[in-house]
């Protein structure tokens, strides 16, 4: 039974890299046409003709999203528990959690020329994932039978997403304000919103979650003082949540209260996303400590 | 630069007031919050004492010279560093600094009321006007009362404010991180750690000698043990018969409190530790322990119980030293206990296919000589030195049999399982746990809070408008219901 359900979500997974494909591929088609928009002396561009492949490719990431997260469930199913016990179950929820942030940043921003981006890294993301770091599915150890598993993971999960996602608007806008300073922008960049949307937003996003980063650290304190007999051991995924932290943490304290804004602000914000990613990357793989959970 | 003309005329207070600034400013905290950040970094690129001296150990091993020289930084021992240190008192100074002031600032403010409405409203942002028919003024006092805003009526114009919880909220999130430092510090002091290994049906008596390691906060003295004891009962470990990981501990013990005289019956599993009074004990690790009667030539019993083996992989092939100091010349067995026994397809030895004891065998070299106990250097339990020593034997026994050596035999009875429990008194955890609670409320009320002012003045004319701090978003929005209530539009 387990298998069937297994092999479910293995075939889920591959369903949502083929259609994550097509969604690159509608995005690549808008952002190629958009730059082959005449007359762009008038500075405003024809949005109606990239306007349709544009919808194919939102609608594509929504299937994609559907897809990647049943097959995260039927994994969870597959294993009888969270799907988050080695690091195949952490990068295929990451992505979800990645395409989720931009599909619920959408809604409310017109955030779309980031899709070519997004579904880039989540099919990369599920293809380092399916390749190198897949796993049979299979039950937990003791140290991971925890209620905390699924509020410390999911928690950290949902703000590397998020983290994430600050972090491309934030080299979008250093590429965009070098190639303003340099003149003009070209054609299909004047798509893309300006540099103080880009600049508030990768605000926003960081300040939204990083109260949710700060639970996510706190919980795991909670479960490893019950897990291993001390809340805070400086394990080394542990001080690397904790440079997470005090790098957001410095990056707030710039902006509210020194009043950083544009390009410091967004290099900061954008070493403040390396030390997650490192931690995500280097800690799991190739780190030492008790953090090691990635199956590898 | 202007201060280098002034330092003259400065007095030594001056001169302290002048760091204290400093130090107090936004600034140096920003900075000093990125040193704490990059000062964290070695300790997890280098092994660390607390985590894992044995790893220290081997890098001495290694590159002695480049190990002595990072030991004078303190790369060993980062997080307790002079260095690492001075950083957080630092930053915790200056948070201190800058945080005691603003709440003595922000508690006289909250009793005060808003400023009043300038004159020039239009000025201001989000500033409109129009002709008033006379109950715009009663309206809007009804509208900010409904929204709790605080409110100074004067000469026929409101002043009204609101997110005040902001700055309460920023205090709040500060002050938690200072209780939850001194958390850490209390238990630092009040706190103690231990660690034993018990063979399972052993029983384990709450002093100090019963430990492996121990170690106390400053403060903490023998007589604060709580005085106890526990038999370990029984020991279950299950796997996954796939890919031999452990799915699941389950430790019995029987429990003796002070002054108790019930036995009582209590499990500890991995994620569930026992709390006695303000001692916790987890379950850490668990390995075998062969179970082996030595003789002499003569047939007298030189040894006889259990000896601890270390796992060295997940299928718990373990090795160990039992050391018989008492036969004449001494013995010693270095060994390798495998719960499952396999042939090593490459070089003969033995391997373990499987954590549990399906197939137990004891592989032994029997080695006579001097143990090198008197010499008075510590040595592992784990291993013997043989240096001194002639190697007189070597067996591969099934549970029962007996290795006869020159000089004696030793028969390996069976085994037993044993557990590593820690015991942890961590009295300050609470008041950790606590900060960082009120840390996050504090983090959630000051970034989602809005600190706004609107105006609104009634003569013939209606004038409104608003001030929005921090670049707050949404007052546009807010100014737009606020001006269609006024108006009487829905």
């Amino acid at each position: 039974m387990s298998r069937t359900w297994a092999f479910a979500s293995n075939y889920l997974i591959y369903s949502a890299m083929a259609v994550y494909t097509l969604a690159f591929l509608a995005h690549a088609i808008e952002t190629a046409w958009a730059v082959k928009v005449p007359n762009d002396t008038t500075k405003t561009l024809d949005y109606t003709r990239t306007e349709k492949v544009a919808r194919i490719a939102t609608a594509m990431m929504i299937l994609g999203f559907i897809l990647l997260f049943a097959g995260v469930v039927t994994r969870g199913i597959s294993a009888g528990r969270v799907p988050w016990g080695n690091m195949y179950e952490f990068s295929i929820t990451g992505a979800l959690a990645f395409t989720g942030a931009y599909l619920g940043a959408l809604r409310k921003y017109d955030l779309r020329w980031l899709g070519l981006l997004v579904s880039i890294s989540v099919l990369l993301t599920l293809g380092t994932a399916v390749t190198v770091l897949y796993v049979p599915s299979a039950p937990l150890v003791p140290a991971l039978k925890s209620p905390w598993l699924v509020i410390h993971v999911s928690t950290a999960i949902i703000s590397g997403g998020v983290f994430l996602l600050a972090n491309v608007i934030a080299a979008a806008y250093l590429y965009l304000d070098n190639m303003e300073t340099k003149g003009e922008r070209t054609a299909w960049a004047k798509r893309l919103p300006s540099l103080e949307v880009l600049d508030q937003l990768s605000y926003r996003l960081v300040a939204f979650v990083f109260p949710l980063w700060t639970f996510s650290v706190i919980a795991g304190a909670i479960w490893a003082e019950s897990a291993w007999g001390r809340y805070w051991g400086w394990d080394p995924k542990e001080t690397w949540a904790f440079i997470t932290w005090v790098a957001y943490a410095a990056y707030l304290h710039a902006r509210v209260t020194v009043g950083w804004r544009g390009r410091r602000a967004a290099w900061l914000c954008l070493l403040a996303g390396s030390t997650f990613l490192f931690n995500y990357v280097y800690v799991n793989i190739w780190g030492t400590g008790k953090h090691t959970y990635s199956g590898l | 630069m202007s201060q280098q003309t002034e330092l003259p005329e400065l007095d030594s207070v001056g001169v302290l007031r002048y760091a204290w600034r400093q130090l107090t400013s936004m600034r140096t905290a920003l900075i000093l919050l990125l040193m704490l950040g990059v000062a964290s970094i070695p300790g997890s690129l280098f092994p660390q004492r607390t985590q894992n001296p044995i790893q220290v150990g081997q890098f001495f091993k290694d590159s002695p010279e480049l190990a002595r020289w990072m030991d004078r930084f303190y790369l060993f021992d980062v997080y307790g560093s002079p260095w690492f240190s001075a950083i957080y008192i630092l930053l915790f100074i200056s948070l201190i600094g800058c945080v005691l002031p603003r709440t003595i600032e922000h508690f006289q403010s909250a009793r005060a009321l808003p400023p009043s409405t300038p004159k020039n409203l239009s000025r201001m942002e989000h500033h409109s006007t129009w002709i008033a028919d006379g109950s715009e003024l009663e309206a809007a006092r009804v509208w900010f009362k409904s929204k709790r805003f605080r409110v100074l009526e004067k000469d026929g114009s409101i002043s009204a404010e609101k997110g005040f919880a902001r700055e309460t909220g920023n205090l709040f999130f500060h002050l938690a991180l200072i209780l939850v430092l001194l958390g850490i510090s209390f238990s630092s002091l009040f706190g103690m750690r231990g660690e034993a290994i018990i063979n399972i049906g052993e029983r384990f008596v709450n002093t100090p000698t019963s430990y492996d390691t121990l170690t106390y906060g400053k403060l903490y003295k023998d007589g604060n043990l709580p005085a106890f004891m526990l038999t370990t009962d029984k020991f279950d470990a299950q796997y996954n018969l796939e890919t031999s990981a452990p799915e699941d501990y389950t430790l019995d013990i029987s429990l003796l409190r002070e002054g108790g005289s019930v036995v009582e019956k209590k499990v500890i599993k991995v994620n569930s530790p026992l709390t006695i009074g303000s001692t916790r004990i987890y379950l850490q690790a668990n390995g075998y322990s062969p179970v082996v009667t030595v003789r002499d030539s003569k047939g007298n019993v030189a040894f006889q119980g259990p000896v601890p083996f270390l796992p060295q992989d997940s299928n718990l092939r373990s090795i160990g030293a039992i050391k018989v100091p008492d036969a004449e010349p001494q013995i010693g067995f270095v060994g390798s206990f495998v719960p499952t026994y396999v042939r090593d397809p490459n070089g003969g030895g033995a391997l373990s296919a499987f954590p549990k004891a399906l197939d137990p065998r004891l592989l032994l070299a029997a080695w006579a000589g001097d143990l090198g106990l008197d010499s008075g250097i510590p040595q592992s339990v784990y291993r013997i030195d043989t240096s001194d020593m002639l190697q007189v034997g070597l067996k591969s026994l099934k549970p029962g049999e007996v290795f006869e050596y020159p000089g004696g035999s030793i028969k390996f009875e069976g085994y037993i399982q044993w557990v590593n429990l820690n015991f942890v008194a961590d009295p300050g955890k609470n008041f950790a746990l606590l900060g960082g609670i009120v840390a996050i409320l504090g983090l959630l009320a000051s970034l989602f809070t809005r600190r706004r002012r609107i105006w609104i003045r009634v003569g013939t004319q209606v004038e409104v408008a608003g001030l929005a701090k921090n670049d707050a978003p949404g007052l546009d929005v807010e100014m737009e219901q606020f001006v269609r209530m006024l108006k009487g539009e829905k």
